[in-house]
């Protein structure tokens, strides 16, 4: 951030605004222009230039000062062909402007995400076209609450106050579509520098902003600290073998303020503990941290959290947890966006495995045509659609907190794509899990950390789950795994079913083979719980589920998250419909693949 | 938060994610004033330790303060460093301007060969070994796939386009017109087999900005930066031969940023001391796909 006169920035203020527009709409023409007329060019400049143009006997260009002044970048002077320096008394501005052709968008949403506020050119004798439209749209969904319409080539429609309405009212009625407001017009002329650095003699009728006392309007984003606090964990650090002993919870934060003794609660898992200590590397460490700022803290309760997990402030609105989501997303990746294919979501630094389930309404940004039928979304396409991740996760919506409802998709290695989560769709999971979350908050945690117990007994906590056809051997190989395990100095139990149905559940009707899908339900939720308590107790459980599903699989996974769950197996796989680490189709032989599951537990990290 | 702060915190922000999703992950540490703050920047985000090797690429001509400072600060702080060397170039005197090629071509094989060989790992890397206190050949060849470097915007016209994390391809170039798009701090972290990417932390920070931390946190830098009393600084380090010092009588850090804001340099690229920048119009440009820097 920086140019001849960059280098005293740090005293004013700083801004990006970014330029945008359908090519040829005069983008680069209003930047020269604006650069000329407020003397931020260096001195000569535009001499040479017009002479230069002279001598080549071809009309001067405001233009080709941008590309003039390219050359002057190796001496660090002014510009470079993505970002125009320039200076008012109130500020200093980096104006980006996405260069590129074929690659223009993506460049334009990466130029676009770092301003501020934008400036958006249209051509007054072409009026709107496809692109004014479509980065009118992206604007929006990236976040910019500050636009100003450029209207120009005054000069080429006589300056003509009909046309320039005629653009204005159009172009808001789009606006209005895409939920813009507060949008700014000016009428200008690029070329002969009208409404740019001054008030134009050509449109007496034009009482408003010039670009340049325009600008200086453009205010500031508040940083948001006296939002509800959020952070999504990045990391968890403890460098034990750099002789530090703690343990700290490291990442940005996205909105809020962070403070000493704060109770806060991680999502998805709803677990909560207070802030013991905010880290710092050098100074004194201080009490409370504001939003943008990159920090880290330990914590009084060791309860277990890991990168991707959203923290919040116990008592403020809680973030929406699901794996089911309706999203508004804008597509550029070559390979259109489709259903049957696997993408990478991150949203904050959650990464998780999705889908596109469903095609709500595609639309073609450049005129906001909707195609209802279009079942997929094609490069430059904007799309309301229904995403579908691998396990829950932690997000808010837009209208509550626009930072922390952001996403993009990564398609092979590539971000393909961008959006905004609108709203979350409950599952037939979502009732367990608020229970869960539910449970967590309640939670009294021992004062022994989670960490001291893995210590002293040599190993995590972890469930193994045994599934499978109803079988007696099925539980008798679950034993063998529990003997082995023991045997190798392991805290491990042994949990079947029928010791729960026996007791915990005796209140409840179940008979073999007449068991009501309710009941079911209720006896693995059970089972589920007294899981997650062994597991917090530190051991290693190792528990049969007859005819475990998928759904079951994940309440298990759900209660005693984010503990490791392993999945064994055992018998006819007709019914499999569960993830399993390890299958075993003849139970008869189950003994004989003993020595491969426990090699298969290890390298998955159970046990010692 | 004041500029300064918002400049740490994305630098810190991006150094946590490069850890979290690189796992053969290197900082490049040339031992000049941007990657010293960078170095920084490391510790400050991961309290204090570095849990990452820094990797310098020693042509065996810097300045000899450069080298003495970097040893120093290695064994104070604690640092897994690593070097790494063009060999057979500096056997063969394929250097300039003792030996027998010109500039640019010192520059290629010295610089930037020794930094493509040494970041896959087919030639020897050297590392510090706190214990025995010396450098050792390291037994880690694996090649490095996210490659932490500082690197401004502001220095010259082909990093304006630049991306914190940016893609190479196996042969280190570097594809100018088509970037991945980046926003809301979601960075590229997917990346082909056998291909890398480069991380810049610090591609906001112009000049005086990192002075002014360097100001602020009290970060020690090497003397040569700094007029010893003969009216001659280095405004940028090199190697001996063919980096200039300025005629300049800032004698610390505060004169330096003074100078900088007012004084002469306001307007003179600071690379100008650099004689390799001149040789021929996109040297460096050249050098940059290449994979020097
Ligand atoms: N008559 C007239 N022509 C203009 C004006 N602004 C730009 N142009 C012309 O429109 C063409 C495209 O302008 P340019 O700034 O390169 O557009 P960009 O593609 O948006 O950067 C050039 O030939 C300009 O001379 C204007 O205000 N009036």
């Amino acid at each position: 951030m920086s140019g001849p006169n960059g280098k005293k920035m740090s005293s004013l203020e700083h801004m990006n605004v970014v330029i945008t527009g359908h090519v040829d709409h005069g983008k680069s023409t209003v930047i020269g222009r604006l650069m000329a007329d407020t003397g931020s060019l260096p001195e000569g400049k535009l001499d040479q230039v017009k002479a230069s143009c002279a001598r080549n006997s071809k009309p001067f260009e405001y233009a080709f000062l941008l590309d003039a002044l390219k050359d002057e970048q190796s001496q660090g002077i002014t510009i470079d062909s993505a970002r125009v320096f320039f200076k008012t008394k109130k500020r200093h501005y980096i104006i980006i402007d996405a260069p590129g052709h074929i690659e223009f968008l993506k460049n334009m949403v990466t130029g676009a995400a770092r301003a501020e506020a934008a400036f958006l050119t249209i051509d007054a004798a072409e009026g709107v076209q496809e692109n004014s439209r479509r980065h009118g749209y992206l604007l929006s969904m990236l976040g910019i609450k500050q636009m100003c319409v450029l209207v120009n080539k005054m000069d080429l429609v006589d300056y003509d106050q009909k046309v320039y309405k005629s653009v204005v009212r159009k172009y808001t009625r789009f606006l209005k579509n895409i939920n813009m407001e507060n949008v700014k017009f000016i009428p200008v002329s690029g070329m002969e520098g009208d409404n740019i650095a001054s008030m134009s003699k050509n449109m007496p009728w034009w009482k408003g902003d010039t670009v340049l006392t325009l600008i200086d309007k453009f205010k500031k984003e508040k940083a948001p600290v006296d939002l509800p606090f959020r952070m999504p964990v990045q990391d968890v650090y403890k460098f034990t073998a750099m002789g530090d002993s703690r343990r700290i919870i490291a990442g940005t934060i996205s909105t809020g303020t962070l403070k000493l003794g704060d109770e806060l609660v991680f999502y998805p898992s709803g677990k909560k503990s207070k802030v013991a200590g905010i880290e710092q590397f050098n100074g004194d460490p201080p009490e409370t941290v504001p939003s943008g700022a990159a920090t880290g803290f330990t914590m009084s309760e060791q309860i277990y959290t890991k990168r991707g997990d959203l923290v919040v402030r116990a008592g403020e609105k809680p973030p929406q947890t699901g794996n089911v989501m309706r999203v508004n997303l804008f597509w550029l990746g070559r390979e259109p966006f489709v259903r049957d294919k696997e993408y990478i979501l991150k949203t904050g630094t959650e990464r998780v495995r999705m889908k596109l389930f469903d095609t709500i309404k595609v639309i073609d940004a450049s005129n906001l045509n909707s195609d209802g039928m279009k079942k997929m979304v094609e490069r430059h396409d904007v799309a309301d659609c229904v995403l579908s991740t691998k396990r829950p996760i932690a997000f808010d919506l837009v209208e509550d907190f626009p930072q922390t409802s952001r996403f993009v998709i990564v398609d092979g290695y590539e971000i393909a794509g961008g959006g905004i989560i609108r709203e979350v769709i409950r599952d037939n999971k979502a009732n367990y899990r608020d229970r869960v979350m539910d449970r967590n908050l309640k939670w009294d945690t021992s004062d022994i950390p989670r960490e001291s117990r893995s210590e002293t007994y040599g190993h995590a906590p972890s469930l193994i789950l045994v599934g499978g056809p109803e079988d007696k051997r099925k539980a008798a190989f679950a034993k063998t795994i529990e003997k082995k395990m023991f045997a190798e100095g392991n805290k491990v139990y042994y949990l079947g079913v029928q010791n729960v149905l026996a007791g915990l559940d005796s209140d409840m009707e179940i008979k073999r083979h007449q068991t009501y899908p309710e009941d079911r339900e209720e006896m693995v939720r059970h089972l589920a719980e007294l899981a997650n308590i062994l597991l917090d107790a530190g051991i290693i459980l190792v528990a049969t589920v007859s005819g475990l599903t998928y759904d079951e699989q994940e309440m298990f996974r759900t209660s005693v998250s984010p503990e490791t769950v392993r999945t064994v197996w055992v018998g006819n796989t007709d019914g499999l419909e569960v993830e399993a680490d390890y299958v075993i189709t003849d139970v008869g032989e189950a003994s004989e693949h003993l020595e491969s599951v426990m090699k298969m537990l290890k390298t998955k990290g159970i046990g010692k | 938060m004041d500029q300064l702060s918002q400049l740490e915190s994305l630098g810190v922000h991006i150094l946590r994610e490069a850890y979290a999703n690189f796992r053969n992950l290197c900082m490049l540490w040339s031992i000049g004033k941007d990657s010293t703050v960078l170095l920084w920047l490391a510790r400050k985000a991961f309290y204090g330790h570095v849990p990452f090797p820094l990797v310098h690429i020693d042509t065996h001509y810097k300045i000899p303060e450069m080298i003495e400072y970097r040893d120093r600060l290695t064994r104070e702080w604690k640092l897994p460093m690593v070097y790494g060397e063009n060999k057979a170039a500096l056997e063969a005197k394929q250097t300039y301007p003792d030996g027998n090629v010109d500039r640019i071509n010192c520059c290629r094989l010295l610089k930037a060969e020794a930094l493509k060989n040494t970041l896959n790992g087919s030639w020897p890397r050297y590392r510090f070994n706190h214990e025995a206190d010396e450098y050792q050949v390291d037994k880690d060849t694996e090649a490095y796939t996210g490659v932490i470097v500082g690197v401004r915007s502001d220095e010259e016209g082909s990093r304006s386009k630049e991306r914190y994390f940016s893609p190479r391809d196996t042969e280190n170039a570097w594809d100018v017109g088509d970037q991945p798009p980046e926003f809301w701090n979601q960075f590229k972290t997917d990346f082909a087999p056998g291909t890398h990417v480069r991380i810049h932390p610090l591609l906001d920070w112009t000049e005086t900005n990192i002075w002014e931390y360097i100001e602020r946190e009290g970060i020690p830098t090497v003397s040569l930066y700094y007029d010893q009393g003969e009216g001659i600084r280095y405004r940028s380090l090199g190697c001996g031969p063919c980096t200039h010092p300025v005629e300049s009588d800032a004698k610390n850090v505060r004169d330096i940023i003074v100078e900088l804001q007012s004084g002469k340099f306001a307007n003179i690229a600071e690379r100008s001391g650099r004689a390799q920048d001149k040789e021929d119009g996109g040297g460096l440009e050249t050098l940059r796909r290449e994979g020097y820097m």
